[in-house]
């Protein structure tokens, strides 16, 4: 509030501070007031619109990033977090547009979405895992996604998508399952 | 790898293009909405003097701005209960928009939220529609009106005296249906820009329809309509029904753009989305069923009070009367009476929503089908297959006035009781209450309606009144198919699509049309009212695309081919009559040796207009409008075919309720649709599998909660329960296809389906696992919480 930016002490969480990341292998130098939101930076401050806000409180799961390796929702976290982070978005998935992942490639045989706004956040949180889980059952995929909301397709097609990606079918291969 | 959707390339690498992603224009500033606290009070004074001092702050907009700078939005209700896109005088429900602050970001903007200074007089508050009719001492929201009545029509189709009379038994069910909404992942967005030089006001936003509100915007700013351009993205970010709810948020960043001075954009946030968006209406309704021993349904009486919220909103009351055609459901009856008041409360305002009227009314008369038929100790299954319309009735006028296309309804309960195996069901579930299992099994059947007919809005006047307005009627739908010199073609759709794969569909059909590869025609979504041929019914609401949209993009590619036809039999030197088109080319019939390629015929069309037969006009630019003959103006007996086609549903689950908990297990769902011939059997299923699971959520998990005084309950996405991945149930779809004889390719809508039906088969199903405990389901959604304590009561009189 504009009271608050009286005091020192105030003035230092409103001072934008410089930060770098890595974000989809390129080396990004920022300045970010300690109070911005990652999300916000990420789409506004480095234009990778591609990561998609639903909730901003942490529900909904469509700004689903990897954060050094790890799904992190990007609405519940501060730019000035990522200093030094290694970020990958959904623009980074894929190595061209031409050159889909066979995990976005099976959501679009599965018909796994529809208007596409969760779709960013579904493919981080499924990419992050098939990196852990290789082959995971049928619930596996269920639990691991479940903080990711979709309005539009009710789950079925998305289960389907992962699990044909992971060359699974459903019910855990050897070593693949944790349950 | 060919990808299915055309869609999907951009979409799964994050380069869709939605709302918040456009660059619109230079020097774009935020807003920031105030909204009441209270659920009702009357605004004494606002003080906006400490956040116009904050630095990047710009203007702030009040109620007392807006009430001078705009008109209320025009309604069914002329003159009363005005409706601003802000708070004038009142405050109505909790949520409602207050002032709107613009500055330099939206972190200043909301910051600055903080330092205005609203004196509210709190006032008492209703949040029961039927109380608020019906107790003298509720609170009456709208003075001018004097009543919280909005609108109260009674309808009297047939003979439903003679029909009651005669009825060997009668059933009645108070039901209560809750306020629920399809919560689209991506909330509403609006960048509004005032060109004060030419006085023109541009409004990009995710608005889908219809665009019978541009005019209503239009009016509300007193601004002439073709000085208002609508802009939309081509992706939205899921729809059902609730964006078309955007507009006054529409009119409302508009006005803060003119009155600020500069383009002004406004994102909401989940919390504002679920307190101040849009819903279904909840509904109070009392059901009464009269038919014969056998089970023959004689006659419905319906009292409905429909809950609206603080004000009128447009479309509404569609949610009362856009099923009116369908009101019978797939039932032969003709006697019906319709008692409906739409009344206002200190709720939030409702609006189109998935099924936008539908499940509230399969809710209500699949309840007392099945109450009647258990009480004629009939079996539901076959009690409905002595009402439901034979195949041979089509087309079928029903007594409301719907226009039922095609349909055999037999063969989908057929098909459903054989896919479920009904009988092995009822074993089982005869062996579960021997061993004290609450499992049950329940029906609902319905009338899918789509493509609304713009006439059903009048239902809301009197037929004396109606004959002193101009009618209303059509479903129209426009497609603007441009070819250019090298036969590459361009579509423009106005069907706003925000998910539902109209791209592709419509590639796929004007490649077929057209013989041409896919990849030769790219399709353009989204709209620009500026620029490309729109109509008042444009866009994506009531299921339009799969009847009148892919019509509407055939028969346009049709007029396209026989303009080409003419240019290349001229060429050719040949009667139009004598040329046939094969594999891409014209060719005289019997001489193969003469024939013109597709995009050598388009190439003249562009380049040499001096070889174009006598009167054709050069270039291939071809606009088509399609309506439907079927979609009417309301006759003098408040009948009217409210949609244009209908499909139907056959439903059926088996549910298990957990004695010591009260949560309903959902072990398994079937439906069988007939919704003519599915174009794409894969996205049809998206589809159905999509609103299968909105249903599911208003049944079990979500609402828009009050408490008694209109505190809101819900603002989160933590208490308003989206089913997730672990919630929904295996459902089983089949199909019965019977073909439309009203659309081009005997397609219909099939979007809404599901999520009609699915309350009431839930509902129907766990009243029959706790039959043996006397306890039925008339109230949604059935929460844990709901179902323990009927546990606990049964128990306890037990």
């Amino acid at each position: 509030m504009a009271e608050m930016r009286t005091g020192h002490l105030e003035d230092a969480l409103f001072e934008a501070r410089e930060i770098a990341c890595t974000v989809n292998g390129k080396l990004y130098r920022a300045m970010a007031e300690p109070r911005r939101l990652l999300s916000d930076f990420i789409r506004e401050d480095l234009d990778l619109k591609g990561t998609h806000v639903g909730c901003e409180h942490g529900v909904c799961g469509a700004c689903t990033i990897l954060f050094n390796g790890q799904p992190a929702r990007s609405c519940l976290m501060f730019a000035v977090q990522a200093d030094g982070a290694e970020i990958v978005t959904v623009e980074g998935l894929a190595r061209s547009p031409q050159q889909l992942t066979r995990l976005q490639e099976s959501f679009s045989q599965e018909h796994a979405l529809q208007c596409g706004y969760c779709t960013p956040g579904m493919l981080i949180s499924a990419t992050a895992l098939l990196s852990e889980n290789p082959s995971p059952t049928d619930s596996e995929v269920r639990h691991a996604m479940a903080g990711q909301l979709c309005r539009c397709t009710g789950y079925e097609q998305i289960v389907r998508a992962v699990l044909a990606a992971a060359d699974s079918d459903g019910k855990g291969g050897e070593g693949g399952n944790h349950a | 790898m060919d990808l299915y959707r055309v869609e999907d390339r951009r979409l799964l690498t994050g380069h869709g293009t939605f709302l918040d992603d456009l660059s619109t224009v230079p020097n774009v500033h935020h807003a920031a909405i105030l909204r009441s606290p209270y659920p009702h009070a009357r605004i004494r004074n606002i003080d906006a003097s400490k956040a116009l001092a904050m630095e990047g702050v710009d203007a702030v907009l009040t109620g007392r701005d807006v009430a001078k700078m705009s008109r209320p939005f025009a309604s069914a209700l002329p003159r009363q209960a005005a409706y601003y896109s802000l708070a004038v005088d009142k405050a109505r429900f909790v949520g409602e928009p207050i002032a709107v602050v613009v500055a330099k970001d939206r972190y200043l903007a909301e910051d600055a939220l903080a330092l205005i200074d609203v004196d509210y007089e709190q006032l008492p508050a209703v949040v029961d529609p039927e109380q608020a009719v019906i107790d003298p001492d509720a609170p009456i929201l709208h003075e001018d009106v004097g009543t919280n009545v909005a609108l109260h029509r009674t309808l009297r189709y047939g003979d439903p005296e003679e029909a009651f009379r005669q009825a060997d038994v009668v059933v009645k069910r108070r039901l209560r249906f809750p306020k629920y909404g399809s919560t689209p992942l991506e909330t509403f967005g609006v960048v509004a820009a005032w060109n004060a030089a030419e006085d023109t006001l541009t409004i990009w936003s995710n608005f889908h329809g219809p665009f019978s509100m541009h005019p209503v915007v239009a009016q509300a700013l007193g601004i002439p309509s073709n000085k208002l351009r609508f802009i939309v993205p081509g992706d939205i970010g899921g729809g059902f029904g609730i964006k078309t709810s955007i507009y006054p948020y529409l009119a409302l960043i508009g006005l803060a753009s003119r009155f600020s001075g500069v383009p002004v954009k406004w994102i909401e946030d989940r919390q504002e989305n679920l307190m101040a968006s849009s819903s279904g209406t909840d509904r109070v309704s009392e059901v009464e069923l009269a038919a014969a021993n056998d089970g023959t349904i004689l006659g419905v009486r319906m009292k409905i009070y429909d809950n609206v919220g603080g004000y009128f909103r447009p479309p509404e009351p569609g949610c009362t009367f856009r099923p009116l055609g369908n009101y019978v459901g797939g039932y032969s009856f003709r006697n019906l009476d319709v008692d409906a008041y739409i009344v206002f409360t200190n709720k939030s305002l409702t609006g189109p929503n998935r099924g936008y009227g539908c499940p509230h009314l399969y809710f209500g008369l699949e309840r007392v089908v099945d109450e009647m038929a258990h009480k004629l100790g009939l079996d539901p299954a076959e009690v409905r297959r002595r009402n439901l319309i034979p195949k041979a009735a089509f087309p079928y006028r029903t007594p409301t006035g719907g226009l039922y296309d095609a349909g055999d309804y037999e063969a989908c309960l057929d098909t459903l009781l054989e896919t479920a195996d009904y009988e092995g069901l009822r074993r089982m579930q005869a062996d579960a209450r021997q061993h004290g299992r609450l499992v049950g099994i329940g029906f609902a059947f319905g009338v899918d309606p789509s493509v609304s007919n713009m006439g059903y809005v009048d239902i809301a006047a009197t037929p004396e009144e109606r004959k002193r307005r101009r009618p209303k009627s059509g479903a129209t739908q426009g497609t603007t198919i441009q070819v250019d010199d090298l036969g590459k073609v361009t579509v423009e759709i106005s069907t706003t699509p925000q998910g539902q794969s109209h791209e592709t569909m419509v590639r796929r059909h004007i490649a077929q049309e057209l013989g041409i590869p896919e990849v030769d025609i790219t399709v353009i979504s989204g709209m620009d009212t500026a620029t490309r041929s729109w109509t008042i019914p444009s866009g994506s609401y009531s299921s339009r695309f799969a009847s009148i949209g892919i019509s509407s993009a055939v028969v346009t590619a049709r007029k396209v081919l026989e303009k080409l036809g003419r240019i290349a039999a001229h060429q050719l030197e040949a009667d139009p009559s004598d040329v046939e088109y094969v594999d891409g080319n014209f060719r005289v019939k019997g001489a193969p040796e003469r024939s013109l390629a597709f995009r050598h015929a388009a190439g003249i069309a562009h380049w040499d207009p001096a070889s174009l037969p006598p009167g054709t006009d050069p270039g291939i630019y071809v606009t088509h409008f399609h309506t439907m003959p079927t979609a009417l103006p309301p006759d003098d007996e408040d009948r009217v075919n409210s949609s244009n086609t209908y499909g139907f549903m056959a439903d059926l689950c088996l549910v298990e309720v957990d004695r010591e908990t009260g949560e309903v297990e959902v072990k398994k769902y079937w439906g069988v649709h007939d919704s003519g011939v599915i174009l794409d059997h894969k996205i049809a299923e998206g589809q159905i599998q999509g609103s299968f699971v909105h249903g599911l959520g208003g049944a079990m998990y979500e609402e828009m909660a009050y408490d008694e005084d209109g505190a809101f309950l819900t603002g989160t996405f933590m208490d308003y329960l989206c089913p997730t991945f672990l919630e929904v149930p295996p459902l089983e779809t089949r199909y019965v296809e019977t073909p439309s004889p009203f659309t081009v390719l005997g397609s219909k809508g099939i979007g809404e389906s599901a999520t009609e039906t699915v309350p009431a088969c839930i509902a129907n199903a766990v009243t029959d696992a706790l039959r043996p405990l006397g306890i039925e389901v008339n109230e949604l959604p059935v929460t844990p919480t709901k179902v323990w304590n009927w546990l606990q009561q049964a128990q306890s009189e037990a």
